[in-house]
């Protein structure tokens, strides 16, 4: 792997973000959105909070930590869809550059998007609704560290798909990872989904990291059990979705799809 | 030396099919150093496709491709930093400047003191006042110089160009043939070209392979492609397999 090759990707991107509102805005605008709605109807469920306890830190904990699973999917899967309409993809492979340094570069500007957004997340919700994300203790950092890889995960099998499908698979990009929130158990915990469901839960690393800092938030417990279940799917499951995009790419190659993908 | 160990370009038995439609059918030719080659063909006759297949971005059927004594299916990234294109239907990322496309580009290549080299190419295709231009404000020709550019930038050794004057005025088309003429004489650059323009393709090559319905049908100098056929110039020899290009071939 060359490093010249994947900043320059990173700095391809970094060119088009600086003069270009309506991308910083999709960076940020959304996630604000969804703070500010969400914010609103979780102080007005805390009236209830002798009810459910901890409920204010666990939903807008859960919130955030959604988005960073959301945005390091978007990171890597906007960044392809960025060389589809601009009709790049020719130029990118016809050249020196390898797949692996291509994923790099789109795990770059994931890393990138996830800091940002978590950034303004975490100091809107301190000013707006005095929620410290931080009051999830030093277990946030293996948290977020592990829904980046599982919105790494699902941002290459996203890429994948729109690759052999091509642009009218496009709305997968943002649909996608919806796909996976009723099963990663964001807002409520696992043990209401019914039985088979609960078993494909299981098989979702997200899930068990919601699962953790639920746990950590009500009780206090370290979540060791659940960062090893995390931390084992996240890694069969990259693997296995970059040997699934190096297959993609080959079918791709093979069928004369990749030169063709953005028309 | 023999041919083989000659050449910079080494096609053998290139074929390229797409289901039950074969694209590209057993297709040999080599490039030598140096060497204008020029590729001629009707629309579908298999040009782009094999472009592609040299390219690397689609894989033949079978056959082999050895660029610089390496084979492209091993040596990938090897091959291709020697490698590059212009295309006038390939564009170049629209929301950047026509500089920030270039050194995009250098670093992908791993270029060195990108900005003397960057300087110097906006210099040499007279790209000075619009070198700052976001690539969407382009006109045609404007664009084209950029992917000539880009493809010149990273001083490859082998260029594959598809009709690269397709939307120049005939003035910047004359430059840049110009160009290309010195930089073939100074580096001793080999290039693959593609152009309906026969004129062109007799000015610039120093021979022409011919495809017709994925097939190569004709090998040599204009001259004596011309004189094979028994027609008056190039034009016309293009027009006659052409047209038989359209009769559906028996099976």
């Amino acid at each position: 792997m060359k490093l010249h090759r994947v900043t320059a990707l990173i700095l391809r991107h970094l060119y088009l973000y600086r003069r270009s509102l309506p991308r910083i805005m999709e960076i940020f605008y959304w996630p604000f959105l969804d703070l500010v709605i969400w914010g609103f109807i979780t102080l007005y469920l805390a009236r209830y909070q002798s009810e459910v306890p901890g409920f204010v830190t666990f939903f807008l904990g859960a919130l955030i930590l959604w988005d960073v699973l959301f945005r390091a999917q978007q990171g890597i899967t906007i960044t392809f869809l960025e060389e589809l309409w601009a009709r790049n993809l020719m130029n990118l492979f016809a050249s020196p550059l390898k797949p692996s340094e291509f994923l790099a570069a789109t795990m770059a500007m994931s890393v990138m998007k996830v800091t940002f957004v978590s950034i303004v997340l975490a100091g809107c919700a301190l000013v707006f609704y005095s929620y410290n994300v931080l009051i999830i203790g030093v277990w946030l950092i293996p948290f977020v560290l592990n829904l980046v890889i599982t919105g790494w995960i699902i941002g290459v099998l996203t890429t994948s798909l729109i690759m052999r499908f091509g642009q009218e698979a496009e709305v997968l990009a943002w649909s996608m990872v919806f796909l996976f929130q009723p099963i990663s158990c964001v807002f409520y915990p696992m043990e209401v989904l019914p039985g088979w469901l609960k078993a494909i839960a299981w098989a979702n690393p997200a899930a068990h990291i919601f699962e953790g800092m639920r746990g950590v938030l009500i009780s206090g417990q370290a979540p060791f059990s659940n960062l090893v279940w995390a931390v084992g799917l996240n890694s069969v499951l990259l693997v296995g979705v970059v040997i699934w995009f190096y297959r993609t790419m080959a079918y791709c190659k093979d069928q004369g799809l990749l030169v063709r993908v953005g028309e | 030396m023999d041919r083989m160990s000659n050449s910079v370009l080494t096609v053998s038995k290139l074929t390229k099919r797409f289901g039950s439609f074969t694209a590209v059918d057993e297709v040999s030719f080599e490039i030598r150093p140096g060497e204008i080659l020029g590729l001629l063909g009707p629309n579908g006759a298999g040009k782009t496709t094999t472009i592609q297949m040299l390219l690397g971005v689609v894989t033949p059927t079978s056959g082999s491709i050895e660029a610089f004594g390496l084979d492209l299916s091993t040596h990938r990234e090897a091959v291709l930093q020697q490698i590059n294109f212009s295309s006038t239907y390939i564009a170049m990322p629209q929301s950047l400047t026509v500089e920030e496309n270039l050194w995009v580009v250098a670093r992908l290549y791993g270029m060195s003191d990108i900005a003397s080299r960057v300087d110097q190419i906006v210099k040499k295709l007279e790209m000075e006042e619009f070198r700052q231009k976001v690539t969407r404000k382009l006109s045609s020709g404007q664009m084209t110089r950029l992917t000539l550019a880009k493809a010149l930038l990273t001083a490859p050794r082998l260029l594959f160009l598809d009709e690269p004057t397709a939307s120049l005025d005939p003035d910047i088309a004359c430059k840049i043939r110009s160009i290309l003429k010195e930089e073939r004489r100074s580096s001793g650059l080999s290039i693959l070209y593609t152009s309906h323009n026969m004129r062109e393709m007799e000015e610039m090559s120093d021979r022409i392979i011919f495809l017709q319905r994925g097939r190569l049908v004709a090998e040599g100098t204009a001259q004596a492609i011309v004189d094979r056929f028994g027609k008056a110039d190039l034009e016309e020899v293009f027009l006659n397999l052409a047209r038989e290009s359209n009769v559906p071939s028996t099976p």
